[in-house]
């Protein structure tokens, strides 16, 4: 067995009375393609921001290549590889398609800093920017502010900054999300086509999605692992189907 | 990649100047030959651009809301007066640089502590800022003067040629030349990739955090620089009136340059020359009209631009070169 790319151990997390993560254990191996299900409530998002660092763990420990980065701010794990997209779209509306992907290159460089020399010096990142902009087929809207773009196209931006990142893990929350199901397949096309090396979680509603994508799915209910299986292990499972039963008609 | 795209031509070339820049330039010079009765006022309107512009670059690129940025303008006031009224040292220069240093370490220690909040706390810190620094001066007027003022600032004359003379010439100068000087580190700053990392947290806090930016240490670096700038503004009004009162921290101040920005458009770098000109020029004009009412003139303007010209009076002025420039193809 390969050392996980991400892992925590016993990771918990309580507000007051509240547990909303209950002694989680979870590891992504390198390359996996892993979704994150369960039911409304059954604490997804705490789980996306106790590994992304917005919130801290109440105990219990986050690993990144190894690397214990429970104690580390959101914006350092990011350096360290961990990449993220939002559940509602969180761009830069006000700024162009290309200098929202062109600001995450250019902080993954170490240009964030850099106030005496302008944009316009640093061809490598600006052309990195329009590459991955090509590759998403977001050209014609380059130069288009995001505010302006369909919800579908923002969606498409959202993924675009976090492979600006080059990240060893990248958290998908809820990638389909708000996205007309007529606009789903170039969306789908795009999470088929990222790149191996990349490890990715993704956290979905929608099962068509899940079980197109994921090689692996963890089953998350009340803050807790019901359990983790291969796709066809977690369509048999008769406790997963009782949990989504109760809910709707998702699967 | 060799090919050019259209998008990286823009990222390429959005530094570059443009000739439409040497405008302001052109203006403020012609106007020290065409109106040589008037540079008193238009001294006191460059040091107010460079006020404005300073207040730009925390608020209109980076989203600070302040309301105390006059605290840095009359501490940079106080650093100029008091070298040359206290500690006889009358080399004007340098007394700008005294006040850009010491309105840079207020600006880093205020920062430090204050741009952990965000929204409405810190908008109340920035104006408990100010009127700490005011309640400061004024018990401290053994050295300050209090609430008489500041008196005795006698700059020596500039470069050791140049005397400061009642009629604002040298004054005028000066001011026009720091204020181009300040212009072009502001706008060099604002189209470097710093610049732009600015931008990104007045539009998305929590999306700069997630592509790995330390927005705190961003925002810090650049309130520092701010206030430095806002601090040479307040030397200069020292210098150029040869006297500082306690009004340099007033809530009037700071109030007074946000509506300029406002005015003429935040975000945008000109929009600081049009709002600080027109502000200056309407309360120059309307409380000789009526020294009472003539805040009302501005109000009525600040309604309808902020009603009417979301952008600012400058998003006018580009918007109207826009359609000129789409009109002639």
């Amino acid at each position: 067995m390969s050392t996980a790319v991400l892992e925590t151990r016993d990771m918990c997390k309580s507000f007051g009375a509240l547990e909303v993560a209950r002694n989680i254990d979870f590891r992504l191996d390198p390359g996996a393609r892993h979704a994150l299900i369960g039911p409304n409530g059954a604490g997804k998002t705490t789980f996306v921001n106790l590994i992304t660092g917005t919130l801290k763990p109440t105990s219990g420990q986050v690993h990144l290549g190894g690397q214990d980065i429970t104690a580390m701010a959101q914006h350092e794990r990011v350096k360290h590889g961990l990449a993220r997209t939002f559940q509602i779209n969180t761009l830069f509306n006000g700024l162009t398609v290309l200098e929202n992907i062109y600001l995450g290159i250019a902080e993954r460089k170490g240009l964030g800093h850099a106030m005496w020399r302008p944009v316009g010096s640093n061809r490598e990142a600006i052309d990195e920017a329009v590459a991955l902009i090509d590759r998403l087929q977001l050209t014609e809207d380059a130069l288009r502010p995001v505010r302006e773009l369909p919800y579908g196209r923002q969606r498409l931006v959202e993924i675009a900054i976090a492979l600006g990142l080059e990240p060893r893990v990248l958290l998908l929350d809820e990638p389909a999300a708000g996205v007309p199901s007529a606009e789903h397949g170039i969306l789908l096309d795009v999470i088929d086509s990222l790149p191996t090396e990349i490890a990715i979680l993704i956290i979905e509603h929608d099962m068509d999605v899940v079980f197109r994508f994921a090689r692996e799915i963890t089953v998350l209910v009340s803050g807790g692992v019901l359990t983790v299986g291969s796709p066809d292990e977690i369509a048999r499972d008769e406790r997963v189907r009782a949990v989504y039963l109760g809910e709707s008609s998702h699967v | 990649m060799t090919g050019t795209s259209p998008a990286a031509d823009f990222l390429l070339a959005r530094h570059r100047w443009h000739w439409a820049e040497a405008i302001p330039w052109i203006l403020a010079l012609a106007a020290f030959f065409l109106f040589p009765g008037w540079l008193a006022l238009g001294t006191q309107i460059l040091i107010m651009v460079l006020f404005a512009l300073s207040l730009d670059l925390i608020l209109g690129y980076a989203g600070i809301v302040t309301l105390g940025h006059a605290a840095f303008f009359g501490v940079g006031a106080y650093a100029a007066g008091m070298l040359s009224a206290l500690l006889g040292w009358h080399e004007p220069i340098t007394g700008l640089i005294a006040a850009a240093v010491s309105a840079a370490i207020v600006g880093l220690i205020a920062g430090l502590i204050i741009l952990r909040t965000r929204g409405l706390t810190l908008l109340m810190l920035t104006l408990a800022t100010t009127i700490l620094f005011q309640e400061i001066a004024n018990t401290f007027d053994h050295v300050t003067g209090g609430f008489d003022g500041l008196h005795g600032v006698t700059p020596a004359p500039l470069l050791g040629l140049f005397e400061f003379d009642l009629w604002f010439k040298v004054p005028y100068l000066y001011a026009l030349a720091v204020l181009m000087l300040a212009f072009f580190v502001i706008r060099r700053i604002v189209y470097s990739p710093f610049g732009r990392e600015l931008e990104g947290i007045r539009e998305n806090v929590a999306r700069m955090h997630a592509i790995g930016a330390p927005v705190r240490r961003r925002l810090v670096t650049v309130y520092t620089i701010s206030a430095a700038l806002a601090g040479i503004a307040g030397g200069l009004f020292a210098q150029a009136n040869a006297f500082v009162t306690l009004d340099v921290f007033s809530f009037d101040r700071s109030g007074a340059v946000l509506i300029m920005l406002i005015l003429g458009g935040s975000g945008r770098l000109y929009g600081a020359f049009v709002g600080a000109v027109v502000y200056m020029f309407m309360e120059d004009q309307l409380a000789r009209l009526s020294p009472e009412f003539w805040q009302f003139g501005i109000g009525l303007l600040l309604v309808l631009t902020v009603l009417f010209a979301r952008r600012g009076l400058f998003g006018l002025v580009e918007t109207a070169a826009r359609s000129l420039k789409g009109g002639g193809r």
